[in-house]
């Protein structure tokens, strides 16, 4: 590409180690408890997807990452340094869109440099080229309601980035999209990490795009969460959406990780989880199938 | 579509204009029917009713309104009269004076008991007692304690519109989405900051609502308030008392076609006043007419 990328040089990829990290709610008697003694590595400037069966407590875990919330016990480190409360360094993309729809593209793009008084020249430009980066540029004047959903999916996208965090949490950030619009922010989003490797942690459900995003992949138990399975995704990239069908290796993880998920699922299944019905009889009838 | 939505607006324009000629025509028929109707030929239900115990003359009947035509004679007439115009000018004073103070003080009121626990935990229960009193209530006190007629007026009007603010405006901020919040958090947003780009916007659209709702009400309030004060004697006497008075006048002069060209004025008047707060509502929140 010829043209310079103004993201690149300033990159800080941090990491986010957990240890023993439990959350519960409700009073002493009565809490239930939601996430149970999770401990895992956000590793730096790399992608590590979460997959779980939903409802397990993911979200609470974002939660906890974003600072919102604090863990009942353990503790959560970025860069060895403790995490209190929310900041800039960990940015999180909500599972429905979180643009301020009072606010143009443009207004919500340099929300946060305003916000931190840091409107400089430099500041315009890196919106500008990210304005570009994620298509865009005729739409700046346009307001959240008048983009489409995969529109608005990248214009938080450039929202997020140009606070140049050095975490990006993304909570099942393309759920809602149809697939086809999926599949093209799934290039999208991969397109725009290869280019800036800063370290990402992305949430969803999706076995595939979770195969399709991985380095890393964190399979969780169902609830109270707990990691059950981290595997390495050592597909090559620039990765192409016909790898998930193609590639041995893709393959390969994904029966690996469908084959966990299931074995999660029984167990809820044993405890009278619906959702966890629907999964066992989805997957028996693939294992019959092939 | 450009062509489908004009003729869109068309036809509901000409639909507009039609009924409220078929309510025109309905209106002239009803009223003449005092003069096509002999008395004398209903006077076997007229001994019906009184057999049963019901006297005639308390029943309700059309023809006792003023016909369309009759109400526009009478308004040609008062429409070269300054003191019909004076009457406007009256109310919309008051409307807009106790509107606007509504205004000013309703919605930094609402969004403090919006923001802050504290204030909402020290004023929003006497507010809650005070909302419910009907402003109309309130004109023998406010006479008592405003020094002239034109403030206790003013006063009960400005209450009309300041409860529907302040409520519409702590329900709109109160409801923002909290991702909102979180997001602005996360991007380093200050608390003023917060204040003034997610708080005061996310409220904006409550706000309007709640100002249509309010307008409306003032108008309901000037009218009587006009009507019970005797309009503020001191400002030009009879001509100076706004249009409830006018109406109130018209009435008290035997005059039935000018009750209903003053009602007809304030219909006109409130309807001018909800077009102002439309117009100047898409101007402050364009993102909703996006859709």
């Amino acid at each position: 590409m010829s043209e310079q990328n103004p993201i690149r040089s300033s990159i800080r990829a941090g990491e986010i180690v957990a240890r023993n990290v439990s959350k519960s709610y409700g009073a002493v008697h009565f809490s239930k408890e939601v996430v149970k003694d999770c401990s895992f590595t956000i590793e730096r400037a790399k992608l590590t997807v979460m997959i779980g069966p939903s409802g397990c407590g993911k979200s609470t875990l974002i939660r906890l990452l974003a600072g919102f919330e604090q863990p009942t016990s353990g503790t959560l480190e970025l860069n060895g340094q403790r995490i209190e409360g929310p900041g800039r360094d960990r940015l999180v993309l909500f599972q429905e869109t979180a643009l301020f729809p009072w606010m143009t593209t443009w207004d919500n793009i340099l929300y946060g440099p305003r916000a931190r008084g840091e409107l400089t020249k430099e500041t315009i430009e890196l919106a500008e080229f990210l304005l570009q980066k994620v298509g865009l540029r005729d739409f700046r004047r346009k307001y959240p309601t008048q983009l489409s959903g995969g529109m608005q999916r990248r214009a938080e996208l450039a929202r997020a980035m140009i606070n140049n965090p050095e975490v990006m949490i993304l909570d099942e950030p393309f759920r809602g999209l149809d697939a086809m619009t999926k599949e093209l922010m799934w290039e999208y989003y991969s397109a725009l990490y290869e280019e800036n490797r800063r370290t990402n942690f992305f949430v969803t459900t999706d076995i595939d795009e979770a195969i399709f995003l991985a380095d890393r992949l964190l399979i969780m138990s169902n609830i109270p969460t707990q990691v059950r399975a981290v595997l390495e995704v050592d597909v090559p990239r620039p990765r192409k959406l016909a790898d998930l069908v193609e590639n041995d290796r893709s393959n390969e993880i994904k029966m690996e990780a469908l084959a966990i998920l299931h074995e999660e699922a029984m167990k809820s299944f044993s405890r009278g989880s619906k959702a966890a019905a629907d999964f066992v009889d989805a997957y028996s009838k693939r294992v019959a199938k092939g | 579509m450009a062509l489908a939505r004009k003729a869109y607006i068309g036809t509901s324009l000409w639909r507009g204009v039609i009924s409220i000629a078929v309510f025109l025509v309905l209106w002239e028929i009803g009223s003449l029917s005092k003069i096509w109707i002999k008395w004398d030929t209903f006077e076997w239900l007229r001994n019906l009713l009184t057999g049963m115990g019901l006297k005639p003359a308390y029943l309700p009947w059309i023809g006792a309104v003023p016909a369309p035509t009759e109400v526009l004679q009478a308004w040609a007439k008062v429409i070269g009269d300054p003191g019909y115009w004076q009457s406007w000018y009256m109310s919309f004073f008051r409307v807009m004076a106790g509107f606007i103070a509504a205004m000013l003080v309703g919605i930094p009121f609402g969004l403090m008991l919006a923001v802050s626990r504290t204030a909402y935990g020290i004023g929003f229960p006497v507010f809650e007692v005070l909302r419910p009193i009907p402003p109309l209530a309130w004109v023998p006190a406010s006479i008592i304690f405003w020094p002239t007629q034109e403030m206790s007026i003013a006063f009960v009007t400005f209450l009309g519109a300041f409860y529907t603010i302040v409520i519409n405006v702590v329900g709109g901020a109160r409801s923002i989405d909290v991702r909102y919040f979180q997001a602005a958090r996360s991007m380093g947003s200050s608390q003023s900051d917060i204040f003034w780009r997610i708080i005061l916007p996310g409220t904006l659209p409550s706000i309007m609502v709640g100002s249509a709702v309010g307008m409306g009400i003032t108008w309901e309030v000037v009218v009587a308030a006009e009507m019970i004060s005797g309009g503020g004697s001191q400002i030009g006497g009879t001509s100076g008392g706004g249009l409830g008075f006018f109406i109130w006048n018209s009435y008290v002069g035997g005059s039935y076609e000018q009750i209903v060209v003053g009602m007809i004025s304030i219909g006109i008047a409130g309807f001018i006043s909800s077009e102002l707060l439309r117009t100047l509502g898409k101007r402050v929140t364009p993102w909703l007419r996006l859709r």
